[in-house]
């Protein structure tokens, strides 16, 4: 995917864009394989030093990086 | 016999509509059984019949041929944009964005990812979801799961058929132990080992002297391969510096390399002013500029090098317990010991028997051996400190492994059983002080937890078939390496029970290893006493005391071989015995779980101790 608007550097930008697409892709099919009725609505991958967050949608992605609290 | 049932109508009453009507049930036939045939079957009670209601499925195996993978790098360019779109231009990705931005869907879009993003930072802003919230419940368990350990990886250096159809260079054919091991220090994904036959004067023209870098995630093919002009017999990496190695040949040579230059050896040392035998040790010293080490080697000499010149070793040290400095006298030295924290001391095991301590910063080298321990039949094959108690340390040689302490210098402290293999190689386990390890020649690897149980290892694996010649413990002490002799390399994983430290095991460890040490110690001083009583004494009978070495040898030699075959058939009549001794005591056990069959056994046992004890005499 493309970053439209991003408030980290291009190069991050891209990798996280397109990364993340391909993850989302994949989560999505996987939660629609073990039922067809269901669909993937958040996306949270905690990490040692972030917390991603995607938000999925038909055509974009919404993508947020967290520092944990503790 | 038929059974038929006959039926007839008149063909002019054919076509007739048929009236059915209901009647009760007649029995047509009636076949009684006969007993008369019952002699022909045979009863079968019960009859064991399955009833199923699934389909029918067999099973097949199907073995794949084998894939070689290999590790490539891929370039990924920017893509995603619309086919007009040039991502290298600036504007045009510029005015893309911006037309996105007016779409409408897209700020619809926009505005509910944004909420349900939003509730989600909230959430993750309020509290910390994944906490640990029960820590200290976790230091109840007990480690109640029996020791085991696990293969996790086998390379070997037998490569498959293809290299050897289509590569044009010698496979190795041969194969060669794997002499030595040694982990990477910082990552421990890698294992350099060393590969030479030390069998005398075996090596064939085509052995090849190569020694391979493994990584551990691709067991095929080595990561580098070491060419040296002389086959490696220990190599070891820089703890401070883990792109350097040293090595030492087996024509006595010293070598080091440099992995971030290739497989060729940066330095090689003069041939006149190295070992004139193998280098059976090399171990690298504690230096400010990290580029000391020291080798050992069984012509009986100890060198010291700096790396960035190998053209002459900076110190030498002859091992002559008789501290005269005579080559002559000297014992050739197996293998090194050197600790870290101590810097100048370090210990050197022989081939005699011999454990000898020595000091590096004496002032003449007679003071430099500061003392001596014998205690093994055989040459010793390895020795190292325990790395919490740096008194205690272990050897292994011959059929036992010993555990000294450098207080007590007559005996070990403590020592495992006679085992009916040599014992190759051991190391005390990085986490845990009363844990160490020991390979055999008939391919086992023991765990041994002397805590826990003396008399047998706490874990007895059989790696392979064939003597295993190295052992090495990575840092973190849960994955061990052993190099067999023929070249393969079985990476172990330990059960967490074994490499987890327990509660109390420091303190019960102390408390072990000075019970011991103190034990020898009352028992070297009675020695002592008693010598000098004898001395004596006999300083008193001067005359009778000469009689006793005028035996001739033929005597001394009978009287030997008379004692040697006594205590073999002793031995063999008491393993009989025992083996004739479990079955009764096994059935008495079962029948009752009375005191008085305990009784009974006792009894029995105690006439048999007798016998034993007789014959034993």
């Amino acid at each position: 995917g493309i970053p439209i608007r991003t408030t980290l550097d291009n190069s991050t930008s891209v990798q996280y864009a397109g990364l993340l697409h391909q993850l989302t892709m994949k989560a999505r099919s996987t939660v629609r394989d073990i039922d067809p009725q269901n669909d993937l609505t958040f996306l949270r991958i905690r990490s040692k030093k972030h917390e991603i967050m995607v938000a999925p949608d038909k055509d974009y992605l919404l993508i947020v990086i967290q520092n944990p609290c503790e | 016999m038929e059974i038929m049932y006959v039926y007839t109508r008149k063909r002019s009453e054919f076509g007739r509509p048929c009236s059915f009507s209901d009647r009760p049930a007649k029995v047509s036939v009636d076949i009684p059984p006969d007993p008369g045939m019952a002699s022909g079957f045979v009863l079968r009670n019960p009859v064991d019949s399955a009833v199923q209601h699934t389909s029918d499925m067999s099973e097949h195996e199907v073995n794949t041929e084998r894939v070689e993978v290999e590790s490539r790098g891929v370039n990924h360019v920017e893509g995603g944009w619309p086919k007009d779109i040039n991502p290298q231009e600036v504007e045009q990705t510029i005015r893309f964005r911006k037309k996105v931005e007016k779409d409408e869907n897209y700020v619809n879009t926009i505005m509910h990812l944004g909420a349900l993003m939003e509730h989600c930072v909230k959430q993750n802003n309020a509290i910390n979801i994944y906490e640990e919230y029960f820590e200290e419940e976790e230091m109840a368990e007990l480690e109640d799961e029996p020791p085991s350990a696990k293969t996790i990886n086998v390379i070997s250096k037998l490569t498959s058929f293809f290299d050897v159809l289509l590569s044009k260079r010698d496979p190795n054919v041969t194969k060669r132990t794997a002499t030595h091991l040694s982990w990477h220090p910082d990552t421990c994904k890698k294992l350099a080992v060393a590969y030479s036959s030390l069998e005398f004067q075996q090596n064939t023209k085509d052995m090849s002297f190569d020694s391979y870098i493994w990584d551990l995630e691709n067991p095929n093919k080595p990561e580098l391969v070491l060419k040296p002009s002389s086959p490696l017999v220990c190599l070891e990496y820089n703890p401070k510096d883990s792109h350097v190695l040293v090595g030492g040949c087996y024509n006595g040579q010293l070598a080091y390399w440099d992995t971030r230059k290739g497989g060729l050896p940066v330095e090689l040392s003069t041939v006149e002013v190295s070992h004139r035998d193998p280098v059976y040790g090399a171990v690298w010293l504690q230096s400010k500029t990290g580029t000391e080490c020291f080798s050992a080697s069984t012509d009986g000499q100890v060198l010291w090098w700096d790396i960035r010149k190998l053209s002459e070793p900076t110190e030498t040290l002859v091992l002559d317990i008789t501290r005269k400095g005579l080559r002559e006298n000297a014992l050739g030295a197996v293998t090194l010991e050197f600790e870290p924290t101590m810097p100048t001391k370090f210990m050197v095991g022989t081939e005699q028997g011999i454990v000898i301590a020595c000091n590096r910063k004496a002032k003449t080298p007679s003071e430099k051996i500061t003392s001596t321990y014998s205690g093994h039949h055989g040459p010793v094959y390895a020795l190292s400190r325990n790395p919490f108690y740096p008194k205690v340390f272990l050897t292994v040689g011959d059929w036992t492994a010993r555990i000294w302490s450098e207080e007590t210098k007559e005996s070990s402290i403590m020592w495992t059983k006679y085992h009916l293999s040599y014992l190759t190689d051991g190391c005390w386990s990085t986490v845990r002080p009363a844990v160490f390890f020991t390979t055999r020649s008939d391919g086992t690897l023991d765990v041994w937890d002397f805590l826990f149980k003396q008399k047998d290892p706490s874990l007895s694996l059989k790696v392979c078939d064939e003597p295993l010649a190295s052992l090495r413990l990575q840092d973190n002490g849960c994955v061990v390496g052993c190099g067999s002799k023929l070249g393969t390399i079985t990476l172990l994983e330990i059960s967490s029970g074994l490499c987890t430290l327990q509660r109390n095991e420091k303190t019960l460890a102390t408390a072990m290893f000075e019970r011991e040490t103190k034990r020898e110690k009352i028992l070297e001083a009675r020695h002592r006493e008693m010598r000098l009583k004898e001395r004596a004494r006999s300083e008193g009978q001067g005359t009778e005391e000469e009689e006793r070495p005028m035996e001739s040898p033929q005597e001394v030699l009978d009287r030997a071989r008379r004692d040697f075959f006594e205590v073999i058939e002793a031995e063999l009549q008491r393993r009989a015995q025992a083996e004739t001794h479990r079955p009764p005591s096994a059935s008495q056990l079962k029948n009752h779980a009375g005191e008085e069959a305990a009784a009974k056994g006792e009894e029995s046992q105690l006439p048999r101790d007798e016998e034993e004890e007789e014959e034993d005499a």
